[in-house]
């Protein structure tokens, strides 16, 4: 009986001894993720350029619809970076701040890229766990749908919708996000392919529990990583292509602006000697992609499970 | 006689393979992974089966409770077929069938915390258990298993695979199954640590009066802990005897090939045993030979092996083949033995 208590004993004592706290995937990803230089320096950077766009316009002495008659006429002598007249980074063609259009054409890239890529990760996350979790015939034809979408030319195609329904910010969201989630899709699904053969869905499985409880508990949790770069990738690339469309002229509309429309109204006036006109918005969108990329490429080292 | 915990009769899986490329109306392949396979199984009693990699003896567990389709009859205590329930009527059943999977890490999900996971199957079945029932719960089934409960809070990948192992016990245990099912337990796990996991299985069913069907490849892994163990090959019954008589008087060829590649640990009986090799590959289950599936590899075939399959004798130590015997050297057996 003596030895039975002090089981009993030792029993309870293990019970209630402190819990150790474990270090979870995650936690090891952000470990692995703050060592990296670059990417915490790009995480940095967006930092700075998110409170850019965010308050900039508090800073401005101009606010970006403004003419500032001084300048007019005699913008290369006159309409330079400086901090006298409260243009920091000069003024346009037209003798409107630099900065306050710099800050405008900010937000509106941002917003590009991170809806684009919102855009795909819900769209794409939700139609590629679907395709891949109840597979056969249904997952082959929405596979198919998304190859069929994917064969057509998508520049061509956003360049025709602005052309036929007129230039609209509405327009380009709905372009962009036609596009973005095709490859997302193919991503997940393929990822969730694999996980679907893992033992610990099967496991799941065999206990009962239900279809959905499983896609929520044990499938997307371990999606998330793959999400997660891919769509830090993606944001750049939508920068890019609303960019480009609006460097052809084809994009945002006066009196908005974005960085591609900046760039290309800076690269129109070159010849005059404004050179600031162009430098401005060009430094903000190569550091800004930079940024991203080596956000996504640190989150990718970081949460790739080949280095587990 | 008490009654079988489950009794299954003519079990077969057959799935269906479709080529790449294959038009919709073109017949699909049939793959017979387990034709006709009878068993009873008692509380309390442990049924091992063995078979190559890819006999069918993985799908077999996976048949009874209904993780992939299968006909005939799985019979639970006397009065339910498993294989007959819908799915929504099966839930009931779940809790108390359990499996343990091959896998350690793999069958355990990487971002849930030991406690979560072990939790589920609780989760699952008893939803209205306070979430302090639960944890305590599952700590003193941590600490049955010999985890230590202050581990709750870790992740799988930071167990070994031993203990990953125990952690799969623990949650298959948790909801305090009748019948636990072992697909190849330990067969991922380094030797010195197998025997500690069929150990750790052996004492659970002890104390909890578990009735178990232990799968796995090696005969000797099986030995000790089943009372009665089942031979497949190719998703048919070979033989099928008490733990005791198939090792001390094989009758199939088969089993006796299986158990002349088990080493023995005296270096003088290893020599004077007669090894049998195995000849050639599992044929392919989408083309079985006629007659007796395992006459392209039996040393003892003749022409009557082609023509008919021998059916399992029944009785205790049941046998599939037309030439049953002990084994002798040369490996065909005596006139009638
Ligand atoms: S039936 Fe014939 S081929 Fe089959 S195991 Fe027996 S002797 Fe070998």
């Amino acid at each position: 009986m003596v030895v039975d208590t002090i089981k009993m004993k030792s029993l309870s004592d293990r019970l209630a001894a402190e819990e150790v706290a474990g270090r979870s995937l995650w936690a090891d990803a952000r470990h692995r993720f703050l060592r990296n230089k670059a990417a915490v320096a790009g995480l940095f950077i967006l930092i700075l350029i998110g409170l850019f766009a965010l308050f900039g316009n508090y800073i401005a002495a101009w606010s970006n619809e403004e003419l500032d008659f001084t300048v007019m006429g005699q913008v290369a002598e006159l309409g330079g970076p400086s901090f006298e007249n409260g243009h920091y980074f000069g003024t346009d063609d037209l003798g409107r701040d630099l900065f306050a259009r710099t800050v405008q054409g900010t937000r509106i890239s941002l917003m590009v890229g991170i809806v684009g890529s919102l855009i795909a990760v819900i769209v794409g996350t939700l139609y590629g766990a679907t395709a891949g979790y109840v597979g056969g015939r249904t997952d082959n034809i929405m596979m198919r749908t998304v190859d069929i979408l994917m064969s057509i030319p998508y520049m061509f195609v956003l360049i025709l919708l602005l052309v036929m329904f007129g230039r609209s910010i509405a327009m380009l969201f709905i372009g962009i996000g036609l596009i973005s989630w095709l490859d997302m899709s193919r991503i997940v699904r393929g990822q969730t392919l694999s996980l679907k053969h893992k033992e610990f869905i099967e496991a799941a499985q065999a206990t009962g529990v239900p279809s959905f409880t499983i896609i929520r508990r044990h499938i997307v949790p371990n999606l998330l990583g793959v999400v997660a770069v891919y769509a830090t990738l993606l944001v750049p690339l939508m920068i890019l292509t609303e960019s480009f469309i609006s460097f052809l002229g084809l994009g945002v509309q006066e009196p908005l602006t974005s960085w591609g429309a900046l760039i290309s109204e800076g690269a129109g006036t070159i010849n005059y000697g404004t050179l600031w006109q162009l430098a401005f918005p060009l430094f903000f969108f190569i550091i800004t992609l930079f940024a991203f990329f080596f956000v996504g490429d640190g989150l990718r080292d970081a949460l790739d499970p080949k280095d587990r | 006689m008490t009654e079988p915990l489950l009794r299954v009769e003519d079990l077969r899986v057959t799935f269906e393979l479709r080529r790449a490329g294959d038009m919709p109306w073109t017949k699909p392949r049939l793959l017979h992974a387990v034709s006709g396979v009878n068993f009873e199984l008692f509380p309390g009693e442990t049924l091992g089966v063995v078979g190559e990699s890819g006999c069918g003896k993985s799908t077999l567990a996976r048949a009874i409770i209904q993780m992939v389709p299968a006909t005939g009859k799985a019979i639970w205590q006397g009065k339910t077929n498993l294989l007959a329930l819908s799915k929504r009527e099966m839930l009931k059943f779940r809790s108390d069938i359990q499996m343990v999977f091959q896998d350690p890490l793999a069958s355990l999900n990487p971002r849930m915390t030991v406690g979560q996971i072990i939790a589920e199957p609780l989760r699952t079945h008893k939803p209205d258990l306070s979430g302090e029932e639960v944890k305590t719960r599952v700590k003193k089934m941590m600490d049955r298993v010999g985890l230590l409960p202050n581990q709750i809070n870790r992740y799988p990948h930071e167990f070994s695979g031993g203990q990953c192992q125990r952690i799969g016990i623990a949650r298959a245990l948790i909801v305090e199954p009748k019948l636990l099912i072992c697909d190849e337990p330990v067969s991922a796990l380094d030797v010195s640590i197998q025997a500690q996991v069929i150990n750790l299985l052996a004492e659970l069913q002890r104390d909890l009066g578990l009735a178990m069907i232990f799968i796995a490849h090696d005969l000797s892994v099986v030995k000790h802990i089943s009372d009665r163990v089942m031979v497949l090959y190719l998703g048919r019954e070979m033989e099928m005897a008490t733990s005791h008589d198939l090792y001390a008087d094989p009758q199939h060829p088969y089993t006796q090939a299986l158990l002349s590649a088990v080493p023995i640990p005296d270096p003088v009986a290893e020599r004077a045993k007669t090894m049998i090799p195995l000849d050639g590959d599992l044929p392919s289950p989408l083309a079985p030979p006629s007659g007796c599936v395992f006459r392209t590899r039996c040393p003892r075939a003749e022409q009557r092996c082609a023509e008919t399959a021998p059916a399992l004798t029944p009785g205790v130590h049941g046998v599939a083949c037309h030439f049953p015997g002990p084994l002798v050297r040369g490996g065909r057996p005596l006139e009638n033995a």
